[in-house]
């Protein structure tokens, strides 16, 4: 029976440790500036981490067998009650490994997150609404034009579902959109709220995600560095259609950009 | 002979009740309650086991016709996925280690007759089934139960027409939970003063099984807790009954306003997870102390390390105060306190990691005896340390960004809730069934569970950790939508074939245990050669526990393989024993 | 007699720091059961504690918390404070004088257990009916002063102060509301204890109800205090 552990319990800790190393399923391609600090944070972990559990269970499993009770009385098993000096040096041990792993990482989210976005940074307000994300871009004027509640019309789709008061002068050059258009290499700040209930931004290939929260409008920063299409979705249970609430983001250059915010603009006149 | 909570106990042998009511429904007896806990808690697992075998169904089968079930609709998998959750965490893993097993075992290993506060006792359990059966009618209802997950984020939770389900059925929800609350406290309030107020003696806190120990911090635990969740469950209430706006804000469903304003959903999280988390230190720790239990018992060995063990338990219930946070590093939280959060975090995995070592020593140059128990509590120690692993991945809010919400997260609280602890319920069933009820179970079978639920368990959630790194969200009713998740697709599948072999399992071990009951070897009084006060009373213990005779204790509860003692084992009221502590 | 609470205390320090020293034949005793239904009140109050923190908390962070306004995109306050009714001093005056007559029922119970030279086992006395004034007395005031906050409450919707009106009016009837249900726990426990001095039972029974029926009374007094002080000190 103790072989049988041993066999089994270092099977199952060589096939999935065999999936981790392969990276069969594994993050998607890092397109934001911040990803390549966090998959590096990522496979550091997955070092020290992973060592500790083959290490773990390749020993469980060993003493399993080897210390199996061969024969009823002789030799006895060892009458030990412990070792204090075990005890403070594989805590000190743990410790140090552990919060050391955690300062390590520090760094990346101090600097995604202690502090606010760059002053050039280009604004996108993102709104999450049972079940659909609405971009909205504040246009020449740099200020987004007020929301009311009251005039949210969902079926109506973009400025309408919003809300957005017509009446106020700053909607004027507000544009919404479906597809979140951004300009590489720019940092984009983010503006999150929610119309219903929490909602969650998601978006893998930015290594970027944060809650949208019903009565708040919360800030937060990526800096996409490769153009393409890369999906978001919405990662806080949201109701019925949550498994569908998702949309793209669109990352163009600069130029391209700046023509498809003309061409919405112009549409809008 | 009736009595009540502060009559006088004669000296002379308790004979206790004669109806059959009183002594099999409402009986004040400990261990009467603890099977009832048990019953309940079987009862428990049994509805959550089904519900997560539809959810897995749907979602390889979203347009399957299921017999009698007919087709599970999408809101369906999401009413699915939060009775499953709720079900299991309250109904299973806070019930039957404390409630079953703690109430059974918890005044014998101590030495105590019955529970300080015996009518308070069965009212815990009155209370707890009740609960119960609140929640399951929340199937039954208009509108049906609940989609908001058992964690029941508002405003999802706190409107009526958030989404189906989020009527009356959300109502019961959070009644059943209020009503859990309640029984929880009472039976905090119980374990708390046993411990502390009716230990035999002899038996200093120092000389204590693990088991109670475990117990005991696990009430403390749940006394502090339990009251934060009750006042949560009571504004949640308010706001989807009363108009009040403790939980939301200005918002619109459907473009249509809601009347609130004003307040936070921030609130609400804050304080369920002040509970949340030392919950999951509930559901674990009764199964550590039992862990450590079994690996000295069927190692021959003391405990390595019983002081730190103690001490290593004290922290987790302490640190476990201080970390609720990491549940909300992308939450809208300050990011400074995320930071403060997440060093508490990786703080509170030093202790669990020492117990972890001190297992590994216990069974290091031991007599390892593989009975039904020892197979569960090794099985313990492996799952514990998988679960515990990917801990520090989403201890970092720079990893947890990615893997928030994502199966990674729920590889991980299953490996360690859903999987560790309920290896602990089964080793404490296989432990202490013969004592219980004079039987042995079936060895034979008891083999072919563990092998089958250890394997099948791995399957179905080690691979969770993949499908989290690749991106897939959890809560996902379909996997139509997302272009990413068609990849994935395969490794669901493969999980839900492993859901059903294990599924299967566990029909042994249902029948093992009532096959047992009535056919199983006639057991001893210590059947398993161990030390701690159970075994020194008869198989099944008399309504007193002890016959009149308290015992007095001489030894501290892991004396295995004594050099020069006469068996490889000194129980804890054998004659005091003259040795040399090699370390304590 | 007065250092009868002060002896119990002592008791129950050493016994639990000693540990495991009394088996549990001296449950007959009545200062081990007075110890251990003690432990139990001050056990149940630790719970009890913990839901009025976490209002308290909620309380505070709510006056606070910013909350976004559509119309500006900006975070606005909307907590206004809420004027207490001057009745509220009424009440308090009651619940003060109930904890008075309250002590008073616990010392004459113990007094009236003690005195029956029965404390190993149970009888009763023809003493027991001294209880009754001192009991009966707390239980009104007890009350009274759920009709008082009833009248408070009355008072607050007449000026158009409901339980959603406002974050504030919601705290106000939440935290009083609260106090309430654990208060009119305490009156039926007082009722239950004079109920077991009717009906004769064993005084030292009706003695150590009564005792943890007064520290749970007290506990509600200085709970009431620190909500009166925290709605109007800190609003």
């Amino acid at each position: 029976m103790g072989l049988v552990l041993l066999v089994v319990i270092w099977l199952i800790t060589f096939i999935s440790t065999y999936f981790f190393l392969a990276k069969t399923w594994w993050l998607p391609v890092g397109a934001s500036a911040a990803a390549a600090g966090i998959d590096h944070h990522f496979t550091t972990s997955y070092i020290i981490m992973g060592t500790v559990f083959v290490a773990a269970q390749l020993v469980l499993g060993f003493f399993a067998w080897q210390y199996r009770e061969r024969n009823a009385t002789t030799p006895q098993a060892l009458y030990s009650h412990g070792s204090n000096r075990l005890e403070i040096t594989w805590t000190i041990l743990t410790t140090v490994l552990f919060l050391g792993l955690n300062f390590m990482s520090s760094s990346i989210w101090a600097s995604e997150r202690f502090r606010p976005a760059v002053s050039d940074a280009l604004q996108v307000e993102v709104t999450g609404m049972q079940f659909q994300w609405y971009f909205r871009y504040a246009g020449p004027d740099g200020k987004f034009g007020a929301t009311k509640p009251q005039l949210e019309d969902p079926s109506g789709g973009g400025e309408s579902a919003l809300g957005v008061d017509p009446a106020d002068p700053a909607s004027k050059d507000d544009i919404v959109s479906a597809v979140m258009y951004v300009p590489v290499n720019r940092e984009i700040d983010v503006i999150l709220r929610a119309e219903d209930v929490i909602h969650s931004f998601f978006i893998p290939a930015m290594r970027f995600k944060q809650d949208a929260v019903p009565g708040l409008a919360i800030h937060m920063h990526f800096t996409p560095i490769a153009t393409g299409d890369y999906e978001v979705t919405c990662s806080q249970l949201c109701g019925l259609g949550h498994y569908k609430m998702h949309g793209i983001l669109r990352v163009v250059s600069q130029q391209d950009f700046d023509k498809w915010l003309a061409s919405k603009e112009a549409e809008k006149q | 002979m009736a009595t009540s909570d502060f009559a006088a106990h004669a000296v002379h042998a308790h004979a206790g009740p004669t109806s059959w009511i009183r002594k099999y429904v409402f009986s004040l007896d400990h261990k009467v309650i603890g099977i009832q806990y048990f019953f309940l808690a079987l009862t428990a697992v049994f509805v959550g086991m089904f519900l997560s075998l539809l959810m897995r169904i749907h979602l390889i089968w979203p347009a399957a016709n299921l017999p009698l079930f007919g087709e599970i609709k999408p809101e369906t998998y999401l009413t699915l996925l939060t009775m499953h959750g709720t079900i299991m965490v309250f109904f299973v893993l806070t019930t039957a280690p404390q409630g079953g097993f703690g109430n059974y075992f918890l005044p014998i290993q101590i030495g105590a007759p019955d529970m300080a506060f015996p009518v308070l006792n069965a009212l815990s359990f009155w209370v707890t089934a009740l609960a119960f059966v609140v929640m399951v009618s929340a199937f039954f209802v208009v509108g049906g139960a609940p989609l908001h997950g058992w964690t029941g984020y508002p405003p999802l939770s706190a409107l009526q027409g958030a989404g189906p389900g989020e009527g009356l059925g959300a109502d019961l929800w959070v009644i059943s939970i209020a009503l859990f609350c309640l029984g929880a406290l009472m039976s905090a309030l119980n374990f708390i003063t046993t411990t502390l107020d009716m230990r035999a003696k002899g038996m200093t806190l120092m000389r204590m099984p693990l088991t109670c120990w475990a117990w005991f911090i696990t009430a403390i635990l749940g006394l502090l807790a339990f009251g934060v969740l009750l006042s949560a469950g009571i504004l949640l209430l308010l706001d989807r009954n009363a108009g009040t706006s403790f939980f939301v804000p200005l918002v619109t469903i459907n473009g249509q306003l809601t009347g609130h304003k004003g307040g936070s959903p921030l609130l609400w999280q804050h304080l369920f997870w002040f509970f949340g988390h030392p919950e999951v230190y509930i559901a674990i720790l009764p199964a550590m102390g039992l862990c450590s239990q079994l690996l000295s018992v069927f190692s021959r060995k003391p405990i390595f390390g019983y002081k730190a063990m103690v001490y290593a338990m004290l922290s987790i219930g302490f640190l476990g105060f201080m970390v609720w946070g990491h549940h909300m590093f992308m939450s809208g939280m300050s990011p400074y306190t995320a930071f403060a959060f997440s060093i508490m975090t990786m703080a509170i995995g030093v202790p669990s990691a020492i117990k972890t070592f001190n297992w590994l020593g216990t069974i290091w140059r031991g007599h390892i005896r593989f009975t039904s128990p020892m197979l569960f509590a090794l099985g313990f120690v492996s799952l514990f340390v998988s679960g515990g692993i990917s801990g520090p991945f989403l201890a970092q809010p720079t990893l947890d960004i990615q893997l928030h919400d994502t199966y990674f997260v729920v590889g991980h609280f299953h490996l360690i809730m859903g999987v560790a602890s309920i290896f602990g319920i089964f080793a404490a069933t296989y432990y202490w069934f013969p004592k219980m009820f004079g039987r042995m179970m079936s060895e034979g079978m008891a083999r072919w569970h563990f092998f089958i639920t250890l394997i099948g368990t791995y399957a179905i959630f080690m691979p969770m950790h993949y499908l989290g790194m690749a991106g897939h969200l959890r809560r996902y009713s379909q996997l139509t939508e997302l272009s990413y998740l068609k990849d994935l697709v395969p490794l669901q599948q493969f999980m839900t074939y492993a859901a059903f072999v294990t599924i299967a399992g566990q029909f042994i071990f249902l029948f093992n245990l009532f096959w047992s009951m009535k056919f199983g070897k006639k057991a001893s009084d210590n059947p398993w050669e161990a030390t701690t006060l159970e075994w020194t009373t008869s198989t099944p213990p008399p309504h007193d526990n002890f016959a009149g005779h308290i015992p007095v204790v001489n030894n501290g509860p892991y004396e295995y393989s004594v050099p020069g003692a006469p068996r490889d084992f000194v129980m804890q009221t054998d004659p005091p024993l003259v040795k040399k502590d090699t370390g304590h | 007699m007065a250092s009868l609470s002060t002896t119990a205390s002592v008791n129950t320090a050493q016994a639990l720091l000693a540990g495991g020293a009394r088996p549990d034949q001296d449950a007959q005793d009545f200062f081990a059961r007075l110890r251990r239904a003690r432990l139990g009140i001050i056990v149940a109050l630790t719970a009890v504690v913990m839901i009025f923190v976490s209002y308290s908390s909620a309380y505070i962070v709510r006056q606070g918390l910013p909350t976004l306004d559509p119309a500006t995109g900006t975070l606005v306050r909307d907590w206004l404070p809420l004027q207490l009714p001057s009745f509220l001093l009424i009440n308090t005056l009651v619940l003060l004088v109930s904890t008075l007559t309250m002590e008073l029922a616990r010392r004459q119970a113990v007094r009236v257990a003690l005195a029956s030279g029965k404390i190993y086992t149970s009888g009763t006395s023809h003493a027991d009916s001294n209880s009754m004034p001192w009991l009966a007395l707390t239980a009104i005031l007890g009350l009274s002063f759920l009709a008082g906050q009833w009248l408070v409450w009355r008072e607050l919707a007449a000026h158009g102060l409901y339980v959603a009106t406002s974050p504030s009016s919601s705290f106000f009837y939440l935290l009083t509301g609260m106090h309430g249900i654990h208060l009119f726990g305490g009156i039926l426990a007082l009722l239950a204890a004079g109920a077991a001095s009717l009906l004769r039972k064993a005084t030292t029974t009706a003695a150590i109800v009564v005792d943890a029926t007064a520290w749970y009374w007290h506990f509600m007094t200085f709970l009431w205090v620190y909500i009166l002080c925290l709605l109007e000190f800190a609003r």
